[in-house]
This record gives C-alpha cells, structure tokens and sequence, in this order.
C-alpha cells in the first residue's frame, strides 16, 4: 500500500512496495513532500539510505543494517530497534533510534547527530568523523575505537577498550567504565564540557546532570611511531 | 694480506644491513613500492603465436579490439573503457594532488579509469577523469555520500597487495594540513589506516553493505571488490556470493606509499598464481563473463597485459608503472615544459635522491614525502617538479604503448578482440610458473599438479 495522506506526507508499505522503489523515491526530488512514513519495515536493511534532503522519515517498525546510513540533512526517527551500522557515515541531519541499536552504530559518520534511546552493541561510534552521538542506555566494548572527531555520550555504563586509539574525538560517560582501549585516559570535566554535555542532552531530550559525566579523550602518545608501545599499534 | 670475501647466504649483507638496523633503532623498516625479491612472475610465461596450426592477424593493418566492459552483472551503468589498462587506486595523501591530475587526464585521453586511494576523492582527479572508481576502504577517510554519486564505479578494499591483512599508513611528514583535513586527522601525525572495515564483518555482511551501495546509486554504479592475493579461490568466490559486479586480485608485487617490508616481502601470493586461482573460482561458480576480473601487482608492460588477459583476466590495473612512467626512480625532472607537456629542460635531481640515502633506480621512500622528481610528496616545492601536463602526457604515452604491444600480441596469435587471448595461447619457461599458472612447461605438454 502506498497512499498520500497529504501532498505533504508519503506512506509506503514495505510489505507491498519494494525497498528499492522506496529509497529511489526518497533520492528523487520528493515533490514537495516533506514527511515520510515508512511501515512494516520487518528488520529490512537499508532503508533511507543515501538520503540528501530535510524530510523527514519515520520507520515505524525495527530496522535492519545501515538504517539511515550516509545520511544528509534528514531527520530520520526508527521507532523500534536498527541493526548494524544505524547512520553509518552520516554527513548531516538527525537520526533518532527508540529501541535499541546494534553494533557500530554511526561508524564513520562526520556529523550529524544519532540518538539511541536505548542500548548499543560493540563498537558504537568507532572510526567516527566528527558526528555526535548520544545514548540513553550503555554501550558495548571497543566504542569509539579509532574515533577521529566527534562526542560520544553515554548515559549508561561503557564497556571493554573505550576509546581505543581515539585521536581529537570525546566521549563522556556517566555510568561505569570496564576498560579504557589503548591510549585513552580519564580527564577533568571543564565547563566547556559540562556545557556541552548539557546541550547535547537537551538535543536528545534526555534528562540526566552533566556533571555526573566522566571525559575520555587521547592522551595522544600513540600520535607518533613509539618503540616502546608496540603491542599498541 | 688476501682478504677472505666468503659471504654467508644465510647472514648475506641484506640480512646484516636487517639486523644491525633492528638493533639500532627497535623500530621495523617501513618503506614504498613493492616487493624487491625474485618471484615467478608473467617473465616467465611466452605466447605461443600462430604459425600453420593458427592463423595471424595483419599486424599493422587488420582491426584488434581493445574495448573493454566492467560491471555487467548488476549494475545499470557498466564501466565501457577504450583498452583493459586502468590505472589503480592511490591515496591523494601519498601522491600530490597534480600527480592526481595528471592520472586522470591520461586515463581520459586513452579512454580508461583512474581510481581514487585512501584519502578520498580530490576535486582535481574528479574534473580531470571521465572514469573515476571511487574506493570505500576500512578507514573511510573522506568517504562522503555526494562523492558515492558523483564516481562512476565503486570499489570496495578489502585488502592490497603490498600489505593483505594490513592497514595503510601515511606518517606525519606528508599529512599536510589539507591532507589532514580530507581525513579528519590532526595535522603530522603519523596515520594508521584501519585494516577492518567499521560497520561490516565478514562475506555475509559485505553482502548487505554491497546492497547498501547499490541502493544508494540506485543500482546504477559497478562495485567492484578488491582483495589482497592470499587464499584467492576462496576469497574471489566469497566476493562473488556477496554480488559484486568485478574482482580485483592484488598480487604481491602489488605497490604501496608506506607498510612494514616484512608486509612487502613476506605476506601473499605473486599475481601470476592468483590469477589463475582466480580464474578457477570463477570458473567453478559459472562466473566467466558475469562477473568481471582485474589482475594487479606488478603489471608493467604489454606482454604482462597480454599475459593476464590470457589467463583469464578481463583487464589489468596498474600503480607503481605509472608511478615511473611520471618519473619515480628518474634523475632528472622536467622543467620548462610546453602546455602540451612535451619538451622542458631536464633537471638533473641526484643529489636529493642522495640526501634521502639513495639513489634513482633504488628509490623505495615514498613514506619520507621527499620525492626528488615530484611525485609521492605533499611538499609544496617539491610537488612542483611534476606539473601535470607533463605528467599526462608520460603517463598516456605509457598506456598506449601497452595498448599497442597487447593488441600486437593478439594479433599474432590470430585473435581480432584481445579478450580472445586464451590460456592455450601460453606456455611456461620453468616448473614454478608452469605449476602456478597451470599452463604446460615449454615444449611439453606437462602441467605440474594438475
């Protein structure tokens, strides 16, 4: 089933219409429509991928792999859980998981914001580029591994090698730490951090004290070849 | 007094020189370009021309086709090329944005393909290639989605010749401050590319990511996949099952800017023995002529081309040929030159070659970003020794030289389409390449293993 609830809202079926005529829709120039839902996306992957346009799009349903992936200024809500690689290279725009998220949510992404309500598997943030991501719940082992730039928040507890070999990327985390990865550390919270922390919470509606929030960044001794840190690289 | 000059073949002055650096610095060698050592390579493979049993083609007169399609399984959009050479995949990073330049106008000019490399499309190759591949590598530096659509194929690495299993580097030398802002890193530090992909593992899952580029270019683009030569049967199949439109096989001759030498020397298969495993992956799945094979590592001549192709590759891709076509290992670079870039004075550039500890013709230093004729640096001055109408016109020349010599040799076997050139074609100089290649020792009619 494919209606028109509005000339300014779309309606596809996933379940009647074929992904492919989906996604070449929503690369086309839209037609003045502004609002997309998508239904009974049944863990299908792929879906509103490649998107380069503020519409926004509701996934009313859970997501398979690359939900959102490369996504540019839209506004893209999965209202269940997304698979592997949620926002993946996201350039632009806002991605809003309800449930929970698999593993490398918003892997490489280089800006933009992803917002998990929920839990995130391994390696959430790893490689990432500059995006934003924010956490309701807690985040699975090697997150933000050889992150770039961009924050991490997480609301919950973080698990084995956070931030392993990061570079100028950050991560804050409210919960418990299992382990640091390879070149992070704990340092002091500035009130430019709390003030971030603050705003990027507000922006992902959640309502948690920003000083409670611990900081994780590169001490930055792997930035050059070491000797004396071989089993590091 | 007689000097005794004994050498050990076991502890010879390379394995000396190894040692003693080793316990000097506690750091391992890394260094550019390919493997140096002797490996059963195409030298060792000759064609069997026609004579009464075939029937040649006039060589000078009579028409070879040299057209050349890729990504005829899926893709809407095949890739149509004017001859089976594409020019390979290197990093803006590890070659100065004119060498960039330079590649994609020989590529256009000869009707052939350009890739991009590590550090993402350069708006320079973008405006000078008719035929851009667009890698997406582990590090997905610079990977953007508008770069995705505007290439004209796109080429999932998985690994490379030089450094299978490995990730790339670019140390700080050469991450200038535009280099570090295409990949988001800080600028001078020594960059580690990463060796696994961030948001897919494993051939079940690069089957969902190939799908999650198709729908993104509307399933218009090819994706090719390009894998490091190690257990090449069974990695070209597992490229295949996960839908991609062409193979590349990278074999251990293959180039880098920078890895470890244990990488270079040490880790893979040489191109001649993943070409043919390739060929019987492909075979064994019905995949010849679906799904489309590009052989690479140390692909330097017409009769290596030629070579390739009949054994079952639909074209070759080239990196550090075109590297020395542009002038690497030369002792001079061109100043002065004409628009068209012919001409110039040649100035003489030893010294620098000197001033890095070596000298043209033994010139691996790439990772040091002091290229004495211009080519792998990111230096301001230094990028200014190869302009890029010079560098075109070298690197055009050196491609259709190639072109030329294929379609000789295939003429002379009696083929009027150099994808005519068949494996019978062959026949092997020693037992090595006899096995490797699967193609009978000259003279006999023996295979080895087969």
């Amino acid at each position: 089933m494919n209606a028109a609830v509005d000339a300014a809202t779309r309606v596809f079926d996933l379940r009647a219409v074929p992904l492919r005529e989906v996604n070449r829709f929503l690369h086309s120039d839209l037609g003045g429509v502004r609002e997309v839902r998508i239904e009974h996306p049944d863990g299908a992957h792929s879906i509103a991928v490649g998107m380069d346009a503020p519409v926004h799009v509701d996934i009313v349903g859970h997501a398979g792999y690359y939900a959102a992936g490369m996504n540019k200024h839209a506004d893209v809500v999965v209202h269940g859980n997304a698979g592997p690689g949620v926002a993946e290279n996201m350039m632009s725009g806002t991605v809003r998981v309800k449930g929970f998220a698999s593993v490398s949510a918003a892997a490489s992404a280089r800006g933009g914001l992803l917002v998990v309500e929920g839990d995130c598997g391994l390696r959430c943030g790893i490689s990432l580029k500059g995006a934003d991501v924010v956490v309701g719940g807690s985040v699975g082992s090697f997150s933000m591994f050889m992150a770039q730039a961009g924050r991490l928040v997480v609301c919950g507890d973080a698990g084995d090698a956070l931030g392993d070999s990061l570079y100028e990327a950050v991560i804050y985390v409210r919960g418990e730490v299992k382990s640091l990865g390879a070149d992070a550390r704990f340092e002091d919270m500035t009130e430019a951090d709390v003030a971030a922390v603050a705003h990027l919470l507000a922006r992902a509606g959640l309502d948690h004290d920003p000083r409670r929030f611990r900081r994780i960044a590169s001490a930055r001794s792997l930035y050059h070849w070491n000797v004396d840190a071989n089993q590091e690289y | 007094m007689k000097i005794q000059r004994e050498e050990s073949w076991g502890y010879d002055r390379r394995i000396l020189d190894y040692i003693q650096h080793a316990a000097a610095t506690g750091l391992y060698e890394i260094r550019g370009l390919g493997a140096k050592r002797a490996l059963p390579h195409f030298d060792d493979l000759v064609f069997l021309a026609a004579s009464l049993s075939r029937y040649p083609l006039e060589g000078y007169r009579e028409r070879c086709t040299t057209t050349t399609v890729l990504g005829t399984r899926f893709a809407t959009r095949p890739v149509e090329l004017a001859i089976p050479i594409t020019i390979a995949g290197m990093s803006f990073g590890s070659l100065s944005a004119h060498v960039k330049e330079a590649l994609g106008r020989a590529a256009t000019e000869c009707g052939t393909s350009t890739t991009t490399g590590d550090g993402g499309m350069t708006e320079e190759e973008r405006g000078s290639s008719k035929t851009l591949v667009y890698q997406c590598l582990p590090s997905r530096y610079g990977f953007d989605p508008d770069h995705v659509r505007r290439a004209d194929a796109i080429e999932v690495v998985i690994g490379q010749g030089a450094k299978p299993g490995g990730g790339g580097m670019l140390l700080g030398q050469k991450v200038n401050p535009r280099v570090a802002a295409m990949r988001t890193l800080p600028e001078g530090v020594d960059q580690r590319s990463a060796c696994r992909h961030p948001d897919w593992t494993g051939p079940d899952d690069l089957a969902i990511k190939i799908k999650e580029l198709r729908e993104i270019t509307d399933w218009e683009k090819p994706i090719y996949v390009k894998v490091g030569a190690t257990r090449v049967f069974n990695d070209v199949k597992l490229a295949v099952h996960a839908g991609a439109d062409v193979v590349v096989v990278d074999g251990l001759q293959g180039g880098t800017a920078a890895t470890q030498t244990v990488f270079i020397e040490h880790v893979g298969i040489p191109t001649l023995a993943a070409v043919r495993q390739a060929v019987d992956a492909l075979e064994d799945m019905d995949m010849v002529g679906k799904v489309q094979l590009i052989v690479s590592g140390g692909i330097r001549t017409g009769a290596d081309v030629a070579k390739a192709l009949a054994m079952g590759a639909d074209a070759v891709s080239i990196g550090q040929g075109v590297l020395m076509a542009l002038g690497c290992n030369s002792d001079s670079w061109i100043r002065g030159a004409r628009p068209d870039g012919s001409g110039g004075e040649h100035v003489p550039c030893t010294d620098d070659y000197a001033a890095l500890g070596t000298a043209p013709g033994f010139c691996h230093h790439c990772h040091t970003g002091r290229c004495p004729v211009g080519v792998t640096t990111q230096d301001a001055v230094l990028e200014q020794r190869l302009q890029p109408p010079v560098g075109a016109r070298r690197v055009r020349n050196y491609l259709k030289t190639m072109a030329m010599e294929v379609s000789t040799l295939a003429r002379a076997c009696g083929k009027q389409n150099v994808h005519h050139l068949e494996r019978e074609d062959l026949v092997a100089l020693t037992v090595e390449a006899a096995a490797m290649a699967g193609v009978p020792l000259a003279g006999t009619n023996w295979i080895p293993g087969r």
